[in-house]
């Protein structure tokens, strides 16, 4: 079967785009600050409307961070700000200038290349499929260790509703996760 | 979403100066108020960012109170030592709803001003009262499954509606009678949970009684959390991450002798607010917890409960859920003596 093949995409989104790309062309509509993702300043240049989802796939080039129904129903989108895992999609760039931003790009050690526990958990538990899911999953999870509340796996299926898993690879999700979880015991 | 200017004070009075228009919103944590505007059905000018003003903490008030800034987040608000020890009903009530990502961004003032999730409402092609006064109300003869049968306004049809409130936080706010504390352009008022949110009448598109410019501060619970003898039942499509078709809050106290003191039944899913009718928990004072009088109470809470095809099966479904709830928070007193 043969598959079509789309060409790359060259115009940028609407709003801020070609500010983004020329920074000395300041636009009314635009903010210049920076955000502060995986400890790096970025400076960005965008729109008051763009969401922080937007803001680290279009214009930062961080496309770890999965857009799946924007809405915030799916939670393909979760990022930790301050350590607190949220949709990335339900909340504008602009709120958080002053705050710490995590990605899935942000997880593994630099340095080494060592994976974060729960990147090496789902490989080892065969944790997804297609794949889309599984950073919103990895970073969810690494939000749920770290608020302490999930202790049995059906704490963990309840706190970790906010993702989901068309594949439907919810029970190696919880057994990667309950692994990380009893190795940090 | 459509272009707006950002503005984020750092003090209540500048929030109030900044919001000055009528296009003009405040942004919490935008779970809510983000997602409208994606869908095109608000479309301010501005959004002023509350998230910054000195409204996040939790504290106990001089007579006895509890304190809930309006920018503390619903999950901080759940897992906050002095809500579980104090205030069980509500800890429970916020951790039923959205999900944790949600929790974790969402206010407990912005919870106030959720939106309905009525389908015709959210479908800014289709004619809405609530959205587009006098447009008309598709939900009362379409699908309507998730919609309200108490309070609703039928008549005319220029003002119906048949929406209903979707928080949880807010049926748990309304069993313990929260008072809403909010400031604006003519000062500072207190307004009782009860008389926050409002039924359809002839205006269905005022969710509230909030005047233009006026900002939530906190939400103060009284001293009594009916810690001892509560429940939250949320009845649902799916067992997490739902809205409810129906849900029961109930805070109880039980005597000696076994016999209730002191009741509180609040129900969500049903209404355009949380549903009361103290008459109804009335049926309980000095009376023995046995299901006859449980269903009494039932009976009354869904008196005048009228059904509109798909929801018809919530007028039953809530009365068994009153029901269980008053059960559950029984069976907890029994615990308590044994």
């Amino acid at each position: 079967m043969q598959t079509e093949t789309f060409p790359t995409p060259t115009a940028k989104p609407k709003a801020g785009a070609s500010i983004a790309n020329a920074p000395n062309q300041p636009n009314p509509g635009t903010r210049s600050f920076s955000l502060n993702i995986n400890g790096t300043r970025h400076p960005i240049n965008v729109a008051p409307w763009t969401t922080l989802l937007d803001a680290l796939r279009e214009y930062l080039n961080l496309t770890g961070t999965k857009k799946g129904c924007d809405h915030g129903q799916c939670g393909a989108c979760t990022v930790l700000v301050n350590g607190k895992r949220i949709n990335s999609c339900l909340t504008l760039a602009v709120m958080h200038d002053d705050h710490e931003i995590t990605t899935i790009e942000g997880l593994a050690i630099a340095e080494t290349g060592e994976m974060h526990p729960l990147q090496q958990a789902f490989i080892d538990h065969d944790a997804f499929q297609c794949g889309y899911c599984t950073p919103g999953q990895i970073c969810s999870a690494v939000g749920m260790i770290n608020e302490g509340r999930a202790k049995t796996p059906d704490q963990i299926r309840e706190l970790m509703s906010g993702n989901l898993c068309r594949c439907g690879a919810y029970p190696h999700i919880v057994d990667a996760i309950t692994q990380v979880m009893n190795d940090k015991r | 979403m459509n272009p707006f200017s950002y503005t984020r004070p750092e003090a209540v009075a500048d929030a109030l100066s900044d919001i000055g228009q009528p296009k003009a919103k405040f942004i919490g944590g935008g779970t809510n108020l983000i997602d409208l505007m994606k869908e095109n059905l608000e479309h301010p000018n501005k959004l002023v960012d509350v998230t910054r003003l000195p409204l996040g903490d939790i504290a106990e008030l001089p007579d006895g109170s509890l304190r809930l800034g309006a920018t503390v987040t619903n999950a901080d608000t759940a897992y906050h030592p002095l809500v579980e020890e104090r205030y069980p009903l509500l800890s429970k009530t916020i951790l039923a709803g959205a999900s944790p990502q949600l929790r974790n961004m969402a206010t407990n003032g912005g919870n106030l001003f959720q939106r309905t999730r009525c389908y015709y409402f959210y479908d800014a092609q289709m004619p809405c009262n609530k959205r587009e006064p006098g447009t008309g109300c598709p939900a009362m003869t379409g699908y309507n499954r998730i919609h309200a049968i108490l309070g609703t306004t039928d008549q005319p049809a220029e003002t119906a509606c048949i929406a209903t409130h979707p928080s949880d936080m807010c049926v748990a706010l309304a069993a313990l009678e929260a008072v809403v504390q909010v400031t604006g352009p003519n000062g500072d008022r207190s307004i009782p949970i009860a008389d926050f949110h409002r039924l359809p009448g002839n205006e269905p598109q005022r969710d509230n009684t909030l005047e233009p410019g006026e900002l939530v501060t906190s939400i103060d619970l009284p001293p009594n959390g009916f810690k001892d003898h509560f429940t939250y039942i949320k009845i649902r499509d799916r067992s997490s991450y739902a809205f409810a078709l129906v849900s029961v809050a109930v805070g109880l106290e039980v005597g000696e002798d076994g016999n209730v003191t002191n009741a509180r039944i609040a129900m969500g899913g049903v209404a355009h607010k949380p549903w009361r009718k103290p008459e109804a928990e009335q049926l309980l004072i000095g009376k023995p917890a046995t299901d006859e009088t449980f269903r009494a109470v039932a009976e009354s809470l869904l008196d005048g409960a009228v059904g509109y095809g798909h929801n018809t099966f919530k007028i039953e479904l809530g009365k068994r859920a009153v029901v269980r709830a008053l059960q559950e928070a029984t069976l907890k007193s029994e615990r308590a003596k044994e």
